[in-house]
């Protein structure tokens, strides 16, 4: 049994100007250990997904369809305070905004603590040990967990955060951006520390960014989203050496690669697709260079190419031939 | 690309009195000064595009907005087509204005968000009373909208800021910057803000830019990669320093300069895992406020030695083109 499997899943928000169709039929898997890769241009549902997973959609967003089991059960139907008894010891969340997201006026340790003690019945003092083991844990000496957040620069801040994400034994880590705002040296720490701490502990990791280049070093599966659809989902080699999706593709070819030529990449023409009104068909048909009449109205199934590798797209052979 | 030289900095130094509180005025702390540039000299050429690449606060900005006579530098000089800017007389520093034009970052906090678009295009023209009728304002908007690659140039004229993507208001801010007809424009961090699928459409209008009008531009970005596609040359930053600077291929390929290598060593590429050979460096930047004595990258350096701690390391050229500021290349 899979430790996490989202199957078809959807999440609307109601709005003033209609139902916003966030994320409109989304799956994938993620075993214990395992990194998933959740990336998309703004706007594809990544972050969405992510919330739907945690129960953390803010009052307007319900999820209105599909199944989200964690070692089988589906939390969709636990009521909120089973939902709260799993929160932070089954999944949790490092946002984007580490600077943001730490009370500024308050030790760090004592916020990390706060969670723990909020969750199990442990004394303070029994928290905050752990509070400076998990400062340990990310590579952060112990003494610092008495410093206010503005004592911290950003990848410490961040590194924090994620002791925070860890203070429950989570299963699952969900890293929403955790280094866009960062310096790219503080970025390949986070990235290598997020690593190192999977394997250790265990949990399923899934990595939400809009950077496909650093998926390739860091997790094991990537799936491709757009228009609130997993498009293309599979490992790291599955995606960037076997490519069966145009969007994919054209996603890959966005980000400059040493190894190729000094020509700046086309780009994706066109605008991701308006969610109040989603188009007929494949959602990308209308960006797409390869689509045909049949893409217009038929909305492509997700095809098994191999064991792990789906597409979702009517033309996946031509894709994979290179035509 | 040409050989006349079009802006260039000379031992550019830019540093920042921190204002004291007045505790520390009470108990007489001495006054401290954040060098942002301590010792920058590079040339553009006339449609060259040169990158800046480094961490935040390496002073990749700074040395942007003084090339510019935005800020004003402490030591050293800057010259605009061979006139140094500091001894410009009020006509050619209006020239000097038309002529050298900035790119910033972020689309949404660049322009104003009420004003229609053909206002945001025109103040440029208007605070430098350039246009005379109301025709020949329309003309240049619209000539500068077409130019960015706002088409129909018409169906943008008369809505806001709001009303339009990223991509579309990162063009708006580019209309309003070639409308002047520049040389030279400073672009900080032009495309950090937009998603990779539009990222390589405003990359490519800069190309084109640069191609039909003769475009020179200072590139200010945090990733290598980026300026390894777009730039002829690149220049590594790092605490108020250049370290390396050379030829984009060359910097990326047989980079020299311990920084540049751990650098080029994490420059993600999209494929499959390349773990070997990376080198993430420990810490972070220090604090530019605090004085480094001897090369400013010793702190994290690898391969530092105790003349490192010493003595700074000049720029020293190593091949044509190519200088590197370390003493271990230059041994």
């Amino acid at each position: 049994m899979p430790l996490l499997e989202v199957k078809n899943l959807k999440t609307y928000f109601d709005t003033s100007s209609g139902e916003y169709k966030a994320v409109d039929g989304a799956g994938f898997e993620l075993d214990y250990g395992e990194a998933l890769g959740l990336v998309g241009e703004s706007g594809c549902g990544k972050t969405t997904c992510a919330l739907s997973i945690a129960k953390l959609l803010p009052k307007e967003g319900r999820v209105a369809g599909g199944e989200i089991l964690m070692e089988g059960i589906d939390i969709l139907k636990l009521s909120d305070d089973e939902i709260r008894a799993k929160r932070w010891k089954e999944v949790s969340i490092i946002f984007q905004g580490a600077m943001n997201a730490l009370n500024p006026v308050m030790m760090v340790g004592d916020q990390i603590a706060e969670a723990i003690v909020l969750h199990e019945k442990v004394r303070r003092e029994e928290a905050l040990r752990r509070a400076g083991d998990l400062f340990e844990l990310v590579e952060m000496p112990r003494k610092r967990i008495v410093n206010y957040p503005h004592e911290f620069s950003g990848g410490m801040k961040q590194r924090a955060m994620i002791a925070m994400a860890l203070a429950c034994n989570p299963k699952i880590v969900i890293g929403d951006e955790p280094t866009t705002a960062l310096d790219v040296m503080v970025q390949a720490q986070i990235l290598n520390l997020l690593e190192k701490l999977r394997h250790e502990l265990n949990m399923g990791l899934i990595l939400i960014t809009h950077d496909l280049s650093i998926l390739g070093e860091t997790c094991d599966k990537i799936a491709v989203m757009y228009g609130g659809k997993v498009v293309e989902t599979g490992t790291v080699k599955d995606i960037f050496e076997h490519t069966a999706h145009p969007y994919t593709e054209r996603l890959i070819s966005c980000f400059p690669n040493i190894s190729k030529g000094k020509v700046i990449p086309e780009g994706i023409k066109g605008t991701p697709p308006n969610m109040f009104d989603p188009p007929a068909g494949c959602s990308f048909h209308p960006r797409c260079h390869m689509a045909k009449e049949v893409c217009r109205y038929m909305e492509p199934d997700a095809e098994k190419i191999s064991e792990k590798h789906l597409s979702a797209c009517h033309f996946f052979r031509e894709v994979m031939n290179g035509e | 690309m040409g050989n006349r030289i079009i802006a260039e900095v000379k031992d550019l130094k830019v540093h920042f009195e921190i204002k004291k509180s007045l505790s520390k005025d009470l108990f007489g702390s001495s006054k401290r000064n954040l060098k942002a540039v301590d010792g920058v000299s590079f040339q553009i050429k006339e449609g060259e595009i040169l990158s800046l690449v480094g961490e935040s606060g390496c002073g990749k900005t700074t040395t942007g907005k003084a090339v510019l006579g935005l800020v004003k530098p402490t030591e050293g000089k800057v010259f605009f087509s061979g006139e140094e800017i500091k001894s410009l007389d009020k006509g050619s520093m209006k020239q000097f204005r038309q002529k050298a034009q900035m790119i910033f970052q972020d689309p949404y906090q660049s322009i104003n968000p009420r004003e229609i678009i053909m206002d945001i295009v025109a103040e440029p023209l208007e605070v430098n009373r350039l246009v005379k009728s109301e025709e020949e304002r329309t003309e240049r908007v619209r000539e500068a909208l077409e130019q960015a690659g706002l088409v129909p140039a018409e169906d943008f004229f008369f809505r806001y800021p709001h009303e339009l993507s990223g991509g579309q208001r990162q063009r708006v801010v580019i209309a309003s910057a070639i409308i002047m007809k520049p040389d030279f424009i400073v672009a900080d961090e032009p495309v950090s803000m937009l998603d990779a699928s539009i990222r390589t459409e405003i990359l490519n209008l800069m190309m084109d830019l640069r191609k039909h009008n003769r475009l020179a531009y200072l590139f200010i970005t945090h990733d290598l990669s980026l300026a390894w596609l777009v730039s002829d040359r690149i220049a590594i930053m790092y605490l108020g320093r250049i370290m390396e600077i050379g030829g984009a291929d060359e910097i990326i390929q047989r980079g020299l300069h311990p920084y540049t290598k751990a650098l080029t060593s994490i420059m993600p590429v999209p494929g499959v895992r390349r773990k070997a050979g990376r080198k993430v460096l420990p810490g972070e930047t220090p604090n530019p406020m605090d004085e480094i004595r001897g090369c400013k990258f010793s702190g994290r350096c690898p391969m530092a030695e105790p003349l490192c701690r010493e003595q700074d390391p000049e720029l020293a050229e190593i091949s044509l083109g190519h200088c590197v500021a370390c003493h271990f290349v230059q041994k």
